[in-house]
């Protein structure tokens, strides 16, 4: 059996910042359309997750695999895969692997995926690739740049599209790059980069690789085609024969902007929703190197359970109406000092209670059955001591009970959000709402979990679970 | 069991100025409290036998003896979050009607402002401390959830609910405002209160209480010996702690619109008391009210208003000074302030002066009031302990 796409899923944060308002801030043109901006409570680890969520849908948790791609991961000594993995609930056993550093983070994981599922059929590997894009203020990247994931799921079992063949190929060449003391991404002269970097390299491998398999563009439906912006993806469509806008979107870049590692896995997710069975497609990412796939589209995608994706993600979102709140969401200033008692965490919980933490996990009782979270080592209901299942909450929608707006709560985004939620199957979640307008929220409005950054007491980044008002 | 009904009387009580005492520390509080107390009995610091101390922030019984110089003496420093002030004033009934003492101090003190925070610091909010369940979450917000919930349950439009809430604020700030130990002593109107910038929606500025430094004492003593310090003491009715399972943020059967620990230590203090019909019987409440649907909630809780009918009461002024129950008459935790370990004792304070006709400010001076009702909670909607007492004349 030959390894391929099992699933796919993607993640485009809600909130949406207009490049003209960009430009109103800087006193320039800026641009057209909207980029996509993390909330405050994101990084590249949460968005991964999401992804991986929409991937992994309602499968069985049993992936044995979780590789994460990121320039932008949050911790730079500090496996990100790992905690992704508890937090999708993926067993122990699952080898979690982080691909740092490259705009081809995703693709070299996807090539890594194909060949570890190849040699151990039956299992499946996720690949999930976010990026959280560190443009500096007033930078041409900065209208570029946008926020957001993709997954792939891989197997040799139930493949909704085949991996015929793919190639890599490296290159030491640079030409964005952001060294660890480096708070944003720097670049060379433009023309330089674009024209000696990408339209060369882009254009030359795509051509070698359709030769090597005696295919003509005209052989794709779609190609899904990295590249820093619309402007030198049309050269390259031009040096290759691709069509740009039929066979080749830059639609991404107009909504939501260049999402890094994510981008190419991005495209993928996009020509794959709506791809027909027997369609051809080709995926080439771009970054210290070119990594090229080429791909047929299997019946089984008729029996996939609907995904978000691109579609789905792009179509539910909330203006970022004022420039000052990027700059609050990213704490790209220097504050106040705040005068209040700081955050602070403990480890010593966090690693006690990691499958309430990460997984949400709460009690079911067997003797009554009462849901709870947290877990009561007493039952609430009838007492019952020490006599429960674990029960994972995170993918149960809920109901809003009540909630407030706290105005000085210390977050970054006010109003604080405290909810009550009641989920599907009984329990009570007492938590935050985010990704919400304040003056749409009522009581009895249908809610979800996403899993968050809370805070950054004692210089960790601590996640958990909040809820936000149906997404689609 | 025997009910503690007319066995411990309060024959001298104290009570600081409450407010930003910038220039008082916390002993400073204790000294003034007690000596107004130990005044007020006719009595000395020697003749203590035993004192309870009642304060979140401050440790141990040194709270006491050491600004006081009390020498050796058992004191017991407890604490219950918001409740404290009567655990303090329990715990030295019990000894006395055990006869273990017959002459005791109680005293609350808290003094919050030395911190350097605006507002309460969060430790306080009687949850156990976690690194993200419940992060950032703060007593006006945790209260809100009460309020946009009790609006919803009973049909109120936002501004309708607001306007309440507006109301009680009005109501008790006009009674802080007569009287001079208060830390908030403005009248506002209900139109600033709807107006003030929101603290966490529906609490505006108005609608919460002020964060406060101040104490307050009592001298108990079993009250067939009372009348050899006064004749115009009175006695502990009925008094009752509940701390409930704290499962409300669990359970979704809890409706957010009542507080079952304060309705649970009602009935009690009306069977320990006699109570048969509390708005009736009571002459004047003292409830917790560090925000205005804290009010709002009590005084339905403790049966002094049927559920969901605090609209009509409060259209129809009958918590006011001059209605059927009138619900703190001090001003409340809203005006008076609320430092966490003082509130309760300052409470009783306020019954306290008004059966002996001597409240402070006589415009706030109820007619021949017999029977009080006082209550605090701690913790936050589905979590609470709280305290209720009843005091009367004897």
């Amino acid at each position: 059996m030959e390894a391929g796409i099992v699933s796919f899923g993607a993640y485009i944060p809600m909130q949406r910042m207009q490049r003209k308002l960009i430009g109103d801030m800087w006193g320039n043109q800026g641009g057209a359309g909207e980029k996509a901006v993390a909330n405050w409570d994101e990084d590249s680890l949460t968005m991964a997750v999401e992804a991986g969520i929409d991937c992994l849908g309602g499968r069985e948790r049993d992936a044995a695999g979780v590789l994460f791609a990121s320039t932008t991961a949050p911790y730079r000594e500090k496996q990100s895969a790992s905690i992704i993995r508890k937090v999708l609930d993926l067993a122990p056993a699952c080898l979690t692997l982080d691909s740092a550093g490259s705009l081809r983070g995703g693709t070299a994981a996807l090539t890594a995926a194909l060949d570890m599922a190849q040699a151990s059929p039956g299992k499946t590997y996720m690949v999930s690739a976010a990026d959280l894009r560190k443009p500096a203020p007033a930078s041409a990247l900065e209208l570029g740049f946008g926020d957001g994931a993709a997954a792939l799921l891989v197997g040799t079992e139930d493949v909704i599209a085949t991996v015929n063949a793919h190639r890599s190929r490296s290159s030491e060449f640079i030409d964005l790059w952001r060294r660890d003391k480096d708070l944003y991404t720097q670049m060379w002269e433009d023309r330089y980069v674009v024209s000696e970097g990408y339209e060369k390299m882009m254009g030359e491998n795509i051509v070698r690789f359709l030769e090597e398999l005696h295919a003509v563009p005209g052989d794709y439906a779609r190609a899904a085609i990295s590249a820093p912006g619309p402007g030198p993806l049309r050269v390259v469509c031009r040096k290759t024969g691709f069509s740009f806008g039929s066979q080749v979107s830059a639609g991404l870049f107009e909504s939501v902007g260049h999402t890094g590692a994510a981008l190419p896995l991005m495209m993928l997710v996009e020509a794959l929703e709506s791809a027909a069975p027997g369609e051809r497609l080709l995926l080439a990412a771009y970054g210290d190197g070119v990594d090229l796939f080429d791909l047929t589209v299997t019946e089984r995608i008729a029996r996939l359970p609907r995904k978000r994706g691109v579609a789905g993600h792009l179509a539910s979102r909330l203006p970022l109406e004022s420039y000052g709140r990027y700059l609050r969401f990213r704490s790209l200033m220097e504050w106040e000092f705040d005068r209040r008692p700081p955050d602070r965490s403990s480890l010593a919980v966090i690693a006690r209670e990691s499958s309430q933490i990460y997984s949400l996990h709460g009690a079911m009782c067997r003797r009554c059955g009462t849901v709870q979270y947290p877990v009561q080592r007493v039952c609430t209901e009838c007492r019952t001591q020490d006599d429960f299942d674990e029960v994972r909450l995170a993918d149960r929608k809920g109901i809003l009970f009540t909630f407030s707006m706290d105005e000085r709560a210390m977050v970054p985004d006010l109003p604080n959000v405290l909810c009550i939620v009641d989920l599907e199957g009984g329990g009570r979640f007492y938590s935050v709402l985010t990704d919400r307008t304040p003056s749409a929220i009522r009581i009895g409005m249908p809610v979800e979990l996403t899993f968050r950054k809370i805070h950054e007491g004692s210089n960790l980044y601590n996640y958990f679970w909040k809820a936000r008002p149906v997404r689609v | 069991m025997e009910s503690i009904k007319d066995k411990v009387a309060i024959v001298g009580m104290g009570c600081t100025a409450f407010g930003e005492l910038w220039d008082k520390d916390a002993d400073d509080l204790v000294i003034e409290a007690a000596n107004e107390a130990f005044s007020d009995a006719g009595i000395e610091v020697k003749d203590i036998q035993a004192a309870w101390v009642g304060s979140m922030e401050r440790y141990t019984g040194a709270t006491v003896s050491v600004p006081l110089q009390l020498q050796y003496i058992p004191v017991t420093r407890v604490e219950n979050a918001c409740a404290t002030g009567y655990e303090a004033i329990r715990n030295a009934a019990f000894a006395v009607a055990a006869k273990v003492y017959d002459l005791v101090l109680v005293v609350g003190v808290e003094k919050l402002k030395d911190h350097g925070f605006p507002g309460l610091p969060v430790s306080l909010a009687a949850d156990k401390w976690h690194p993200v369940y419940g992060a950032h979450a703060t007593a006006p917000g945790r209260y809100a959830m009460a309020a946009s919930r009790y609006f919803h349950r009973y049909g109120l439009k936002p501004e309708e609910g607001k306007r309440l809430l507006a109301q009680i604020s009005v109501k008790s700030h006009h009674n802080g405002a007569r009287n001079p130990k208060a830390h908030l002593r403005r009248e506002i109107t209900v139109e600033e209160a709807m107006n003030a910038p929101i603290i966490a929606w529906p609490l505006g500025l108005y609608d919460c209480c002020g964060v406060t430094d101040g104490a307050a004492a009592a001298i108990l003593c079993r009250t067939e010996d009372a009348r050899a310090f006064r004749d115009d003491y009175v006695t502990i009715k009925g008094i009752e702690v509940c701390v409930g399972p704290g499962q409300g943020k669990i359970r979704t059967d809890y409706d957010f619109t009542h507080w079952e620990e304060t309705e649970i230590a009602a009935r009690a203090v009306y069977a320990q008391a006699g109570i048969k019909n509390p708005r009736q019987e009571i002459d004047l409440v003292e409830c917790h009210d560090c925000f205005a649907i804290a009010e709002l909630i009590a005084v339905e809780s403790l049966g002094i208003c049927a559920k969901g009918k605090a609209q009509v009461d409060i259209e129809s002024g009958a918590w006011t000074q001059e209605g059927e129950i009138p619900v703190n008459m001090s001003g409340g935790l809203k005006s008076f302030g609320h430092p966490i370990g003082a509130s309760g004792c300052r409470e009783v304070y306020e019954i306290y002066k008004q059966i002996q006709g001597k409240a402070q400010e006589p415009s706030r001076q109820l007619k021949g009031p017999k029977l009080g009702l006082a209550h605090n909670q701690g913790g936050h909607p589905g979590k609470f302990m709280c305290a209720v007492c009843a005091i009367g004349a004897p």
